[in-house]
């Protein structure tokens, strides 16, 4: 058994197939990423054919052979060595499915939530790779020098014809998970770059890294042909507090 | 003498046999410098392997050729060890599998076959020799065959100077310093310890040679 798909609705391009040595920490990977990612097919493939911990050529290959079977590509993410190994002797036995499917070089956990917004933003396979194995510097910079010194945008004067805002986050419990989700998704579906204090505001996990808190102003700048539109579309998503307020 | 699915098969046999027999003290060395599972995943996966091949004995094709054993052995302990040893035997199985396309070995055949089986695991592993892994009982295992065959030797006498310089490789572990795998996470303090990996390797050719004879 391969795990559940998240809900049916509009499918985007590239699935998620998750590798873990436990099929709980797999399951729950599915489980946080789907939250976040309504509509991306998310395939657990953890423990051994008998439920115990380690990893299954057969529970690997049949989860890549059923996201194969609905999106363009997959991008797979394992938690340890020998899991790496099993889905590279998976690929290297089926020739890589056509090339059709990426390892991503990523930390189990921080990896899957990035590579399973991305997806549901259109991204193609690449793009979901990327993704997922910028995650862990995302996380190394949050947990080492303070925000300033590391690859996010850095904040910078509205150009000509660029927008910018300043927004008051409602929500008591600040940008967390699933806002942070929200507000990444809506941001990839413009054409536009939109920083949120200086942030890229199409990463999720930029977003939470930026640790903001109920109460607190977040200013908004977005650049490119709609920027204006992205920048309000933003206000209003913070100004409605995300359904939760 | 050559060797034939016959030999494959009693090989197969003969190797899960003496993984059981030696799977406490497998997982004793793994519990010194691993996760302590290696004597009991690599049990577990030659047991379906011989299950693998009891069933097939009653089908319209069980394996005919030498490679057809050894492909049955690859994708079987890929699916059922669960470690990191399923996904490197396997492929080491599997490439041995590729070169053995033939109905007999001669002696230069099974150093062919163990050649494959040396890259198999050093392309999924990406270990060299020196690391602590099983490379330090494949690669000696492999220029032992390869200088046998040269010489002249038997199949069966290219397999015993095989096994007996894997067993050597598997002593010679034990002051290294593990820089690849689970051992490595304890840096130093592997010293001291022989390789589960390298010593279930000697215990493999082992059973090759003694199947060669029987």
């Amino acid at each position: 058994m391969s795990g559940e798909a998240a809900p049916v609705g509009a499918r985007a391009r590239v699935a998620l197939v998750l590798v873990s040595h436990s099929q709980r920490l797999a399951e729950g990977a599915v489980e946080l990423s789907a939250q976040m990612a309504p509509g991306v097919l998310l395939l657990a493939a953890g423990g051994t054919d008998d439920g115990g911990l380690g990893t299954s050529y057969d529970r690997v290959s049949a989860a890549l052979e059923e996201a194969l079977g609905v999106a363009d590509g997959v991008v797979v993410l394992a938690d340890l060595g020998s899991a790496v190994m099993t889905v590279e002797s998976v690929l290297d036995m089926e020739d890589g499915f056509d090339g059709r499917v990426r390892l991503a070089d990523a930390p189990f956990v921080e990896g899957s939530v990035a590579a399973a917004v991305t997806a549901h933003g259109g991204g193609d396979v690449a793009e979901v790779l990327a993704s997922a194995e910028h995650a862990g510097g995302t996380f190394a910079v949050a947990a080492g020098p303070p925000a300033g010194d590391g690859p996010t945008t850095e904040p910078t004067a509205p150009a000509a014809g660029a927008a910018r805002a300043v927004v008051t986050l409602r929500n008591p419990l600040g940008l967390h998970a699933r806002p942070a989700a929200v507000l990444a998704r809506l941001v990839a579906g413009f054409d536009a770059t939109v920083a949120i204090d200086g942030v890229n505001g199409a990463s999720v996990l930029e977003l939470m890294k930026l640790g903001a808190t109920g109460g607190q102003e977040l200013t908004v700048t977005g650049e490119g042909p709609q920027a204006a539109d992205a920048v309000r579309a933003v206000v209003e998503a913070v100004e409605g507090g995300f359904g939760e307020v | 003498m050559t060797l034939d699915v016959a030999w494959a098969d009693r090989w197969t046999r003969l190797s899960a046999e003496r993984i059981a027999a030696a799977r406490d003290e497998l997982t004793e060395l793994d519990r010194q410098i691993g996760d302590g599972d290696h004597g009991e995943n690599l049990d577990r996966g030659f047991r379906a392997v011989v299950a693998k091949l009891d069933g097939s004995a009653g089908e319209e094709q069980p394996p005919g050729q030498i490679g057809d054993v050894l492909k049955l052995v690859a994708t079987t302990l890929m699916s059922s060890v669960g470690g990191a040893s399923g996904p490197l035997y396997g492929t080491a199985y599997l490439r041995a599998a590729k070169v053995t396309g033939l109905q007999e070995l001669d002696a230069h055949g099974v150093v062919a076959l163990l050649e494959g089986a040396l890259e198999g695991i050093t392309a999924r592993g990406k270990a060299q020799v020196g690391e602590k892994t099983m490379v330090d009982a494949w690669q000696p295992a492999v220029d032992a065959a390869e200088a046998a065959a040269d010489a002249g030797a038997s199949t069966a006498d290219v397999l015993a100077a095989a096994a007996a310089a894997a067993r050597q490789g598997a002593a010679a572990t034990v002051p290294l310093v593990a820089t690849k795998g689970r051992a490595s996470y304890l840096g130093e303090r592997s010293a001291g310890h022989q390789d589960p990996g390298a010593t279930s390797t000697a215990i493999l050719l082992e059973a090759a040679r003694d199947a060669a004879t029987a």
